[in-house]
């Protein structure tokens, strides 16, 4: 009885981390999209893209970059408190992931909030006046790193509810799945970040 | 998981991933920070993508995974990569 307890709760977690993987796939696509329009208007206004990416703040965007690393190494570490059976290590460590996240976006609202200052943002009259390549990069910088923040915000929901999760014993070490796709989703918001960062503001 | 048995990381492997990524991520603010035109932009790149590589194959547990995920993940890198490049012909073309 035991071993075939074992054998399907193995399939759930093979099937559930597959169903997973083929979300985030689709995921991929979403911002390759995105990166395809990125690519295609920077070959043709790269003058422009040139002018309007030094507008962006290389430190903050790599401050941003080292704070989204971190955080992907603490959620894979709660995964692995997690299987130890180290619970109150894993709500650390996810805690530690959302304080993390939360200065991710506490910088992002500083940035957006200074180009607003600066009345650029979509839809402004002096964007409109903007020549036509620094319209389309200010249009895919909002786009692209608003999206990512969407994610960023969901993923900090879906922490949060592994915490409770965890404390009510529905993630242990037997059953963990709901915190591995957690994890996995929380890794793709890093990956399109690793992504974004030296398109908008390292290749100026 | 593989064969039916779990791999669970050690803490250790995952700070010296998290070094080779801020490593990376220092080094390419620093390169393109030279200002090299084509140069910087295919060094940023194919720094992201090694990145991306180790956050796929560490963080996320791949190098682990059965075969079947291995492929269908690589598969859809390789379908996105001929989407630009098959959309930067057609763009050279027209």
């Amino acid at each position: 009885m035991s071993t075939h307890s074992t054998h399907s709760e193995q399939i759930e977690s093979e099937t559930g981390k597959l169903g997973m993987w083929i979300f985030l796939l689709t995921e991929l696509f979403l911002f390759g999209g995105l990166f395809l329009v990125y690519a295609v208007f920077r070959a043709q206004y790269s003058e422009d893209f040139h002018t309007a990416g030094r507008e962006l703040n290389t430190f903050i965007g790599t401050l941003n970059t080292v704070f989204l690393l971190v955080s992907s190494m603490t959620v894979a570490m709660a995964i692995t408190a997690v299987q130890k059976d180290k619970k109150n290590l894993a709500i650390f460590l996810i805690v530690i992931t959302l304080i993390l996240a939360g200065l991710f976006m506490m910088n992002k609202y500083f940035e957006w909030s200074h180009k607003f200052e600066f009345k650029i943002y979509p839809g402004s009259e002096v964007l409109k006046n903007m020549p036509r390549g620094e319209l389309l990069f200010f249009g895919l910088y909002f786009m692209m790193t608003g999206l990512h923040a969407i994610h960023v915000l969901i993923g900090m929901i879906l922490l949060t509810i592994n915490i409770f999760k965890i404390k009510k014993g529905g993630v242990g070490s037997k059953h963990y799945l709901h915190l591995e796709n957690t994890g996995l989703y929380w890794h793709l918001v890093d990956l399109i970040w690793i992504f974004l960062f030296p398109l908008l503001y390292l290749i100026t | 998981m593989k064969n039916g048995e779990t791999h669970i990381s050690s803490f250790t492997s995952h700070a010296i991933v998290l070094i080779v990524l801020l490593t990376l991520t220092f080094i390419s603010v620093f390169v393109t920070g030279w200002h090299l035109g084509a140069f910087s932009v295919t060094v940023a790149l194919a720094i992201a993508s090694v990145k991306v590589a180790t956050v796929v194959l560490n963080f996320m547990h791949v190098r682990h995974e059965s075969l079947f995920i291995k492929l269908m993940i690589s598969g859809v890198f390789v379908l996105y990569a001929l989407v630009i490049i098959i959309t930067f012909i057609d763009y050279h073309l027209r």
